[in-house]
């Protein structure tokens, strides 16, 4: 007994890190949180309670709370889908027994390497209307004028998402990883049988990495919601809002307008929507996602 | 006999025009992933006029070296560099002391609510780092840590991320349990099981650890913007934004150079450090 309490102990004592991180930085300001934002809060005044009001404004009385919203889904539902496919292509192309694979999977993967503003400040540069290699390229290889891309209220939030797509490193890798475990004997059963290559893609590949996709498709989502840099430094949010992404208006009424009661309750909302949204795809992926498991194998 | 070889020299001609159209997917879809990086590069080295010609000129000449120095001097990058390396590195120190840590007291030690406790810390990957970002803001501006490195460095020496964690305990779920009873037998503690056999055993997962922790405060912006204020405070990332504002920063050659520099450590990083960098993306998707 005593010895079994004692090993209990020793177990907290080599988890306490994290245990007392998890309180400090997560779960106290989580309910911290909570509190701020049924208040209304500059940062050098007073926090007064209000109830529910900020609330009640978001939702009732706040168009940009609105746009927000819709600009991060449309760049959700734009960018995930290509991300996912051009991800899943890569890593079939690279599942294939070809000479130059650590090189080709180099190039795919260091985009990736490199997030953050310099990125950023390059994509601005490429999508440049006048000088920029985007539009350039479309004249010389199409003959197409190009539009303004991110002075454009249409094409601001297409040129996001085509950046986006340089960033398939990780969903690629994920997917490459879960190909390899896909048994040969799989696709030669189906040689046998005659199959083309797009229905053994179709019908063994799709189904065997299918709890793969699911889990690309919630962390991409996530991340996704999180969107912040690229918006802050190339549009600012702008041409008239077309890019004003959730976090961004978070931050502004936050750090810009100082309304820190109002930005807590932004955050809070974040959080039950990201929820929502993973707990509907988990729902949903039971109809298509295939667990080799528990359905006792092949 | 005959037929059988035509068959045959079909297949393996089919075989062949599949690889050649894998080789030309794969190699255009790479001039394309490359063409960004490479137009940065070029910018770099190019004068302003040439910046503005039509056709676009994709090898500079005459290449202006000059611009790296003139841009990196123009602001102080080199006290940018060196906050953004001393942040690195205390989060990285922050995170190997303690990750490899909790992640043996998950793997080995048996303790009430263990499996809650595990399950908490999964679901946390998830949960968006905005959502915490006000109060936090509000507790470290009462705790005096704003303009300081603190709230950008003290949370990793919590557990580092719960991605490290999560990553070395399945490492260490791999590693025999004879091991820790042959030790254990020769008298050593649970603690000097873990320093002594265990953390030895997953240096190459700590690699992982380094790199990515490595990344992500290369890589934030957010987090500074929101608790650095000096200039002599800032990181690379701040200090990249701050140049785009000066007068030097809206010359696109020399903004290109500044850029193309801040990528450097990173990209020096994953050439040397590939193979542990793989190996921790794909042990999170396949295990997850």
């Amino acid at each position: 007994m005593k010895q079994s309490r004692k090993k209990a102990l020793l177990g907290y004592m080599f988890i306490c890190p994290w245990l007392l991180g998890f309180l400090f930085f997560w779960l106290g300001p989580l309910g911290f949180s909570s509190y701020i934002s049924f208040t209304r809060w500059t940062v050098y005044g007073q926090a007064t309670f209000t109830g529910f009001s900020n609330y009640i404004k978001i939702f009732t009385d706040d168009p940009l709370f609105l746009q927000a919203l819709k600009v991060t889904s449309l760049y959700v539902s734009g960018s995930i889908p290509l991300i996912l496919m051009v991800s899943l292509l890569v890593a079939v192309l690279l599942n294939e027994k070809i000479k130059g694979l650590s090189f080709f999977r180099t190039v795919y993967y260091l985009p990736t390497v490199m997030t953050g503003i310099s990125v950023a400040l390059l994509w601005m540069w490429i999508f440049n209307p006048e000088f920029g290699i985007m539009n350039s390229l479309l004249e010389i290889c199409f003959n197409l004028k190009g539009p303004k891309w991110l002075a454009s209220t249409t094409w601001a939030l297409p040129a996001l998402i085509i950046m986006s797509l340089w960033g398939i490193g990780s969903p690629m890798l994920i997917f490459l990883a879960g190909l390899q475990g896909i048994p040969d004997r799989l696709y030669e059963a189906a040689e046998i049988d005659g199959a083309t290559r797009w229905s053994k893609f179709r019908n063994i590949t799709v189904p065997m990495i299918s709890p793969i996709i699911l889990f690309n498709l919630i962390m991409g989502i996530i991340s996704a919601f999180q969107v912040f840099t690229q918006a802050y430094i190339m549009t600012a949010g702008g041409p008239h809002y077309a890019t004003l992404f959730y976090v961004l208006y978070l931050y502004k009424n936050g750090f810009q307008w100082f309304k820190m009661g109002y930005a807590a309750a932004l955050a809070l909302i974040l959080f039950v929507v990201i929820l929502v949204a993973a707990l509907i795809i988990l729902r949903s992926s039971r109809g298509w996602v295939y667990y080799e498991s528990k359905l006792g194998g092949v | 006999m005959k037929r059988e070889l035509t068959w045959w020299s079909k297949k393996r001609s089919k075989e062949l025009t599949w690889k050649i159209f894998v080789y030309i997917l794969l190699g255009g879809g790479s001039i394309i992933f490359l063409i960004p990086l490479f137009w940065m590069f070029s910018t770099a080295l190019k004068e302003e006029t040439q910046v503005f010609a039509y056709p676009p000129q994709w090898i500079p000449s005459p290449a202006v070296w000059e611009n790296f120095p003139r841009a990196l001097t123009s602001v102080p990058f080199i006290i940018f560099y060196k906050n953004s390396f001393v942040i690195s590195a205390s989060c990285i120190l922050g995170a190997i002391l303690t990750a490899p840590l909790v992640a043996y007291g998950f793997a080995r030690l048996r303790f009430p609510g263990r499996g809650l406790l595990f399950l908490i810390l999964l679901s946390s990957m998830m949960l968006p780092y905005h959502v915490t970002l006000i109060p936090l803001f509000i507790i470290y501006r009462y705790l005096g840590w704003i303009d300081t490195f603190k709230p950008l460095i003290i949370p990793f020496f919590f557990g580092g991320a719960p991605f490290f964690i999560f990553l070395l305990r399945q490492y260490y779920m791999t590693i025999p349990l004879e091991l820790d009873d042959a030790a254990r037998i020769d008298g050593c503690s649970e603690f000097g099981i873990y320093s002594r056999i265990m953390l030895p055993l997953s240096k190459p997962v700590l690699m992982v650890v380094v790199i990515f922790t490595f990344m992500w405060n290369w890589n934030d912006f957010l987090g500074p913007l929101i608790y650095l204020r000096g200039i002599e405070k800032m990181t690379v990332a701040l200090g990249l934004n701050f140049f785009q504002s000066t007068r030097y920063g809206t010359k696109m050659t020399l903004l290109m150079a500044a850029s193309f520099t801040a990528i450097i450590p990173c990209m020096l990083l994953f050439f040397f450090g590939q193979k542990y960098f793989l190996r921790g993306i794909t042990l999170t998707g396949s295990k997850g």
